[in-house]
């Protein structure tokens, strides 16, 4: 039998039914048509469904639908403006050549995205530790790397001009 | 260099936007009103007969439209050969043969019902090795050829081979000789984004299908066969290529469940998709072709090639795919890396009831540049010579015609071997790091750069549409995948038309509305675009200054009058404006047209929409579309005897690392990696850092990680836990990328294809490094620890 489960999806409510044993990717992708999470293995081995939930990164092809009750869900359409500009990470992604084919790029900019949540200047190791359950066929992973430090760069930097 | 505005600047990837924003629209996530999800019963035997097929409690589930076999459907065969059918009939010859197929409402009833299929077989012994494929009275994977005339063997019927000089009398005047045998696995390509299709008729009979493919005009023709097949004789496909998760390969042939998707739209009269999960895309997509080849190359004293012998045999599975041409590209390297006067070469390729296997980027080249490269240290241990000097001693140089009959052009292997070996310290380091069982090597490549002719045409067309506002769209038939092709023709339109890359828009890959190009493979993408936008462009500029004649002067007078208005002191360039504006004397660069004896006058400039503008609203005016076709002054070679020059030039490189082997467990630990390649020009930095990249992780995945196990046909391990490719953790190691520019006469630009060549050389270089590291050789790939441990174990035995 269907719940309905009540969630916040990029800042905004919404309340969707979903089976028990749906999982988080099933409710995006399909009812609420945010086809911008990617499933690329189904078993939380690539990485290219993450989300973040409350902030943090999960695998939602392994995250069950009603667990999101009453949380917070950030996927890839939520981390750019409300006028469509993207965030510095994925500007970064796209200056730093971090996207080739582009299906894991949601996934890992999320992963990237929720290193940065905790830790404003990561070393390269902490960058590479974070990322290695995201799988990357086409970039060899340096480009990526360097996006995301240049991303935190930017974010430090501009920090120190508002202080 | 300097006098472009464009090239090898670090344009922005157009689709980059998308991609990150989760907007680009994948083969998953396509739907259409009324579509159906198709799914594939697949064979639960590598051998066996079908003795029956039961299907009555799959078409009752709820949700189910159709349900297809081989005996309720029309024969569709396909594959290079035709020896493979969209359904099996009669007899399975791998796990992964299509049965049976289901249409449903939504994915769980298809699953449901494609379980409630019953089959009931008759097992047949199977060959599941070369060797037991080739054993006198082995059992046949195929009785009969696509003619069905009957088959004596399991070998197929290509024939590779090359012969030049005389391998005999070089072998007895050789000083030093090399052999060994040596092995590549099976690898999956492993796109993120899955294999997938949706197919839709509409009312006529004409089908559209969304595919993920690297040809989609071979494509076209291979499905308006299927739609022969059906009846639909005439009809047409429209095939268009939504964004691909990666292809690497796997779109250069046409594949089964993109015919299963046609014939379960044709029969349930809805669109149909069919998505491979990650378990599917490992068990019954065709992975990378494993080789397994005997190499015996010799030196004189001085050290210089005198022979090399390479014998390849490939299992090849159960059916041919392109994949089945490996050795066309396996010719390159072994007539032609280095200078090596006498050559041969045998491939030989076998059925077998294994996964049939396909393209991968490199096509052949990794197979063998690993055993030439690897067998070359060797050589040059007998010899007494560090393996850099025998490398240098033996390059190849810009001018020489190849055994192949290659026709080198532009060669920047000298410099690559400098640079890499030099940015490595190799000779400092070389020799000099066994006591911590740390060791340098190397290994070089050479690769098509200039297209690579394996069809009767290696041609490329290319349609620059203009419009009102100064932007040109594109029309290109190749496929962007990931690699960049469409920032690259961006670029190089921008360029070739002198306009700005925000104004250029590369259309969505569709046989309707782009014109016919042979395919995106052998690294010849941003070769044969930036060639195909090149000759166009210079002719819309011809065009386009003709009418400039004609409109330029009321455009100046307009400019004269505008900055009247702006500044009452404004006099207007003393200059005969009317005699000047003349087609040759026009210039238009980065979206201005200018006369270029006065470029900088504000009053003698007109933006190129203006001109459009100028030209589309006169009285009879015209419009600007311009076509190109680019077709390589190349040769398709003869296979059997292994000559004709393929390509308009060569890429070469060279890779050098630096390995740490761990003698307690046999772990590799690379510790810095060089990759010097003669790209011709770098068109755009970011997107050839990522080839590069790109290339090397999956070469560092072919030397050291990555298998597709199998046990009497069955792959044993069809996820990403069990068949590892490198994370960002497994590629924490410093890379150095080198570009050698060689300013190729043929190139766009003189840019060289660089799309294959940085995973070419990759393995031979980790396992030359290992063997400088703790001397020992391990000849198959990958170098997991446990065959170093063993081969160290051996060593000391």
């Amino acid at each position: 039998m269907a719940h309905v489960v009540s969630f916040e999806l990029n800042g905004r409510p919404v309340s969707v039914q979903a089976e028990p044993w749906a999982r988080l990717i099933d409710l995006l992708r399909g009812p609420l048509g945010h086809t911008g999470t990617k499933e690329g293995c189904g078993e939380g081995e690539c990485g290219a469904c993450t989300v973040l939930v409350d902030g943090a990164a999960i695998n939602s092809c392994l995250f069950p639908a009603l667990e999101v009750e009453g949380r917070s869900v950030t996927t890839i359409e939520g981390l750019q403006d409300a006028s469509g500009r993207l965030a510095a990470l994925q500007e970064a992604f796209v200056e730093e050549g971090g996207v080739q084919c582009g299906f894991c790029s949601p996934g890992m900019i999320l992963a990237a995205a929720g290193l940065l949540l905790r830790t404003q200047d990561p070393s390269e190791a902490e960058i590479r530790e974070e990322l290695a359950g995201n799988l990357c066929r086409c970039t060899g992973y340096a480009q990526i790397v360097a996006a995301v430090q240049a991303a935190a760069g930017r974010a430090s930097s501009r920090e120190g001009q508002g202080a | 260099m300097s006098g472009f505005s464009f090239i090898g600047k670090e344009v922005r990837r157009p689709e980059g936007g998308d991609k990150a924003s989760g907007r680009a629209l994948y083969i998953h996530d396509l739907t259409r009103p009324g579509m159906l999800y198709g799914k594939i019963k697949f064979s639960a035997h590598a051998h066996a007969r079908i003795k029956r097929i039961d299907t009555t409690r799959a078409a009752r589930v709820p949700g189910v439209h159709a349900v297809i076999t081989a005996y309720d459907t029309p024969e569709i065969r396909i594959g290079f050969l035709r020896d493979n059918f969209a359904l099996k009939k009669d007899k399975v010859r791998q796990f992964r043969d299509e049965i049976a197929a289901v249409a449903a409402a939504d994915p769980d009833a298809a699953a449901e019902a494609v379980d409630l299929i019953e089959v009931e077989y008759e097992p047949l012994p199977g060959v599941f090795t070369p060797e037991e494929a080739l054993a006198v009275g082995a059992p046949l994977v195929h009785e009969t050829s696509s003619d069905g005339a009957p088959r004596a063997s399991n070998v197929l019927d290509l024939a590779y081979g090359h012969d030049s000089g005389d391998i005999e009398a070089a072998r007895r005047a050789s000083r030093h000789v090399a052999s060994g045998e040596y092995s590549t696995p099976l690898i999956q390509q492993s796109c993120m984004g899955t294999a997938g299709c949706l197919a839709e008729f509409d009312a006529a009979g004409n089908l559209t299908m969304w595919a993920k493919t690297q040809i989609p005009f071979l494509a076209q023709r291979d499905f308006n066969q299927a739609l022969s097949a059906l009846g639909l004789r005439g009809r047409n496909t429209r095939v268009i290529v939504p964004a691909l998760g990666g292809g690497f390969g796997t779109g250069l042939d046409t594949h089964a469940y993109e015919y299963i998707a046609i014939l379960l739209a044709w029969r349930s009269g809805r669109p149909v998709r069919i998505v491979y999960d990650r378990e599917e895309e490992f068990s019954c997509l065709s992975p990378r072709q494993s080789a397994r080849t005997r190499i015996t190359q010799g030196c004189d004293a001085a050290g210089r090639l005198t022979f090399r012998d390479v014998e390849v045999l490939q299992d090849n599975g159960a059916y041919t795919s392109w994949g089945a041409t490996y050795p066309s590209v396996m010719l390159l390297p072994v007539t032609s890396l280095y200078r090596v006067p006498n050559v041969r070469f045998r491939a030989r390729l076998v059925y077998t009831n294994n996964t049939y296997c396909q393209a991968m980027r490199g096509y052949g080249n990794p197979e063998v540049t690993w055993p030439i490269e690897s067998s070359l240290d060797d050589l040059a241990a007998a010899a007494g010579i560090d393996p850099l000097d025998l490398r240098l001693m033996n390059c190849n140089e810009p001018g020489e015609v190849t055994p192949m009959g290659l026709k080198v052009t532009t060669c920047g292997l000298r410099q690559c071997l400098e640079a890499a070996s030099g940015r490595l310290r190799w000779r400092e380091k070389r020799g000099s790091g066994r006591r911590v069982a740390r060791g340098v090597g190397m290994a070089s490549l050479i690769h098509v750069g200039g297209g690579g002719k394996i069809y009767r045409s290696d041609g490329s067309g290319i349609v620059l549409k203009l419009d009102d506002f100064g932007n040109v769209n594109v029309s290109y038939g190749g496929v962007e995948m990931g690699q960049g092709l469409h920032t690259v023709l961006r670029q190089a339109v921008a360029e070739a038309v002198g306009i700005r890359p925000e104004n250029v828009f590369v259309n969505q890959t569709d046989t309707a509305t782009c014109p016919w190009d042979v395919g995106t493979h052998a690294s010849r993408g941003a070769f044969m675009a930036g060639n195909a936008a090149l000759l166009a462009a210079a002719r819309l500029r011809e065009k386009l200054f003709q009418w400039a004649e004609q409109v330029f002067p009321a455009e100046v007078e307009r400019n004269v009058r505008a900055l009247c208005r702006k500044d009452p002191a404004y006099r207007p360039p003393d200059f005969d404006v009317a005699a000047s504006a003349r087609a040759g004397s026009f210039d238009l660069k980065e979206g201005w047209l200018f006369l270029k004896d006065a470029p900088a006058d504000p009053a003698l400039r007109i933006e190129f929409a203006r001109l459009l503008r100028a030209v589309h609203y006169r009285d009879r005016g015209t419009i600007f579309t311009q076509e190109a076709f680019y077709e390589p002054d190349t040769e398709l070679p003869d296979w059997s005897k292994g000559r004709g020059n393929m390509s308009e030039n060569y890429a070469y490189g060279t890779q050098a690392v630096e390995v740490e082997v761990d003698r307690e467990t046999g772990e590799v630990k690379i510790l810095a990696l060089v990759a010097a390649h003669d790209v011709g020009r770098v068109l755009n930095p970011v997107t050839l850092k990522g080839q590069i990249h790109g290339a090397l992780a999956q070469g560092v995945g072919y030397a050291l990680y990555e298998e597709v196990k199998t046990r009497a046909g069955r792959i044993l391990n069809p996820g990403f836990t069990d068949y590892k490719i490198p994370t960002a953790c497994e590629m924490d190691f410093p890379i150095e990328l080198v570009f050698v520019e060689t300013d190729e006469q043929s190139g766009p630009f003189g840019a060289k294809g660089v799309g294959e060549p940085g995973m070419v050389p990759t393995a031979p270089a980790i396992a030359n490094a290992i063997y400088d590291a703790v001397g020992v050789r391990v000849k198959d790939l990958p170098i997991t620890p446990e065959k170093v441990l063993a081969a160290l174990h051996a060593s000391r035995a």
